[in-house]
């Protein structure tokens, strides 16, 4: 498992907004990816990057309550002014990339980041074979 | 830049508060319910009256529980144009009909009206039930009250800080926080929890307790905001050895227990979901967080909901001082 800066993040996922200038010598090892606030809250680790394609200010509150140490958000999406203004106040790194979810977690696997999800469920339903 | 089409240029700020308010709220909410209807075999003579009498500029045209068509304003002209002879509604109304569902986000009804260029909208439920009607003006209207409120809330309070709890008691050795939660606030939803959060950190609790803690508050706050009518409470009791959270409201309660306790049933609206939450999954959240757990409800008066965590440690040391170190360090 590698460990990878916020700063360096920022470069592998081709961030295109200027980011906050905080919290960017973070060290990231373990990532949860997904659009559930409520699935983020059940099993990311504390200290996980979050990667998510939610862009609203309870994406910080999610990530503040749950200890996390930065946020993606992919897609492209421009940020509401009142996640920025919670992300500056919980000293939470934001980064944004045009890259899609699964280019962005593609890219962060193979820098080396390893899945941040304390247990994953089962499936409900069984898959087509 | 982009501004709102035949409104005066605002700054950016405004123009984000009220789309995001028009994806907050539920065309259910902004909609005249139970609208006067008439019968495709109608007379247009008394859907002429009907629309002087009722003040409207619109009328459903049902054929039972079946939306068949909408008579506007524009149609009457349209026929007092042509003569105004003696005809059923069915000849003039206009059809297909274009309609928006009562659980859709409010911006849908307005990309709808600036798409379809209609003066109104039926609303139907998820059974495709007529249950309201809903103009550009009633959007407005909704969305001048909302901003005021807040507007007037935010003066009373600092923006941006954690909410503050309405009394912090400390007796005997036990810290009482109690914090009001609104409904459908979305904005300040999870405020709470961070402020029981920092409260914690300040105290000196592990840090790993804190967190659950922190993420219980947070589902219950979430849970009160969503699915209550009127907001509710929420308290955290700190004792030497032991946090209890409880949520207490006032309605609507839950009718099936087990049901809402089986992770993944939600009854939450899809604007809740594009939020990222209403998946299903936040009183097992809070269940497994703590240590001790339970949910009394009544459909009709409310629910409360009780986590609680034990605090081994917090004995064998001095208020004030960490426990443990707190697991991320570089954010102070």
């Amino acid at each position: 498992v590698a460990i990878v800066k916020v700063l360096e993040l920022a470069r592998l996922l081709e961030a295109k907004a200027p980011l906050r200038t905080h919290g960017l010598g973070a060290e990231v090892t373990v990532v949860h990816a997904g659009d559930q606030m409520s699935e983020v809250l059940a099993s990311a680790v504390a200290g996980s990057l979050l990667v998510t394609g939610l862009t609203n200010g309870q994406v910080v509150r999610t990530a503040e309550v749950a200890g996390l140490s930065a946020i993606v958000i992919v897609g492209g999406k421009p940020l509401l002014s009142e996640t920025i203004q919670a992300a500056d106040r919980a000293g939470i790194p934001v980064i944004q990339t045009g890259l899609s979810m699964f280019e962005a977690c593609g890219r962060l696997h193979a820098a080396g980041l390893r899945c941040g999800a304390r247990r994953v469920p089962e499936p409900r339903v069984a898959l087509p074979r | 830049m982009s501004h709102p089409p035949g409104g005066p240029p605002v700054s950016d700020g405004e123009f984000t508060k009220i789309q995001e308010l028009l994806y907050e709220l539920a065309v259910a909410e902004v909609m005249t319910p139970r609208p006067v209807t008439a019968r495709a075999s109608d007379p247009m003579e008394s859907a002429k009256a009907l629309m002087r009498t009722h003040r409207i500029s619109g009328i459903p045209i049902a054929d039972g529980p079946d939306l068949v068509g909408i008579l506007s304003v524009e149609d009457v002209i349209r026929w007092l144009e042509a003569g105004g002879e003696a005809a059923c509604i069915e000849a003039w109304m206009t059809r297909p009909v274009h309609t928006v569902r009562a659980d859709e986000a409010a911006i849908q009804a307005v990309t709808k009206f600036g798409r379809t260029r209609v003066g109104r909208l039926p609303v139907l439920d998820e059974a495709g039930v007529l249950v309201g009607i809903v103009t550009p003006g009633d959007i407005i209207g909704r969305v001048l009250r909302v901003l005021d409120r807040r507007y007037r809330v935010d003066e009373r309070r600092v923006q941006d800080q954690p909410l503050e709890p309405q009394e912090a008691l400390s007796e005997g050795g036990v810290m009482r926080v109690h914090y009001q939660v609104a409904a459908r606030d979305f904005e300040r939803a999870g405020a709470a929890a961070t402020g029981i959060k920092r409260l914690l950190g300040r105290l000196g609790v592990d840090a790993a307790v804190t967190r659950r803690v922190s993420i219980a508050a947070y589902e219950a706050e979430m849970n009160l905001a969503i699915h209550t009518d009127r907001g509710g409470q929420l308290i955290a009791e700190i004792r030497p050895d032991e946090i209890s959270l409880e949520a207490i409201d006032e309605g609507p309660g839950i009718p099936d227990l087990d049901r809402a306790m089986t992770e993944g049933f939600s009854t939450a609206p899809d604007w809740v979901r594009a939020l990222g939450f209403g998946a299903g999954m936040g009183l097992n959240n809070m269940k497994r967080c703590g240590d001790g757990f339970s949910i009394r409800s009544s459909p009709g008066e409310g629910t409360v909901v009780r986590v609680s965590f034990n605090l081994p440690s917090l004995t064998e040391s001095a208020p004030g001082i960490p426990v443990s170190a707190p697991l991320s360090a570089q954010g102070r």
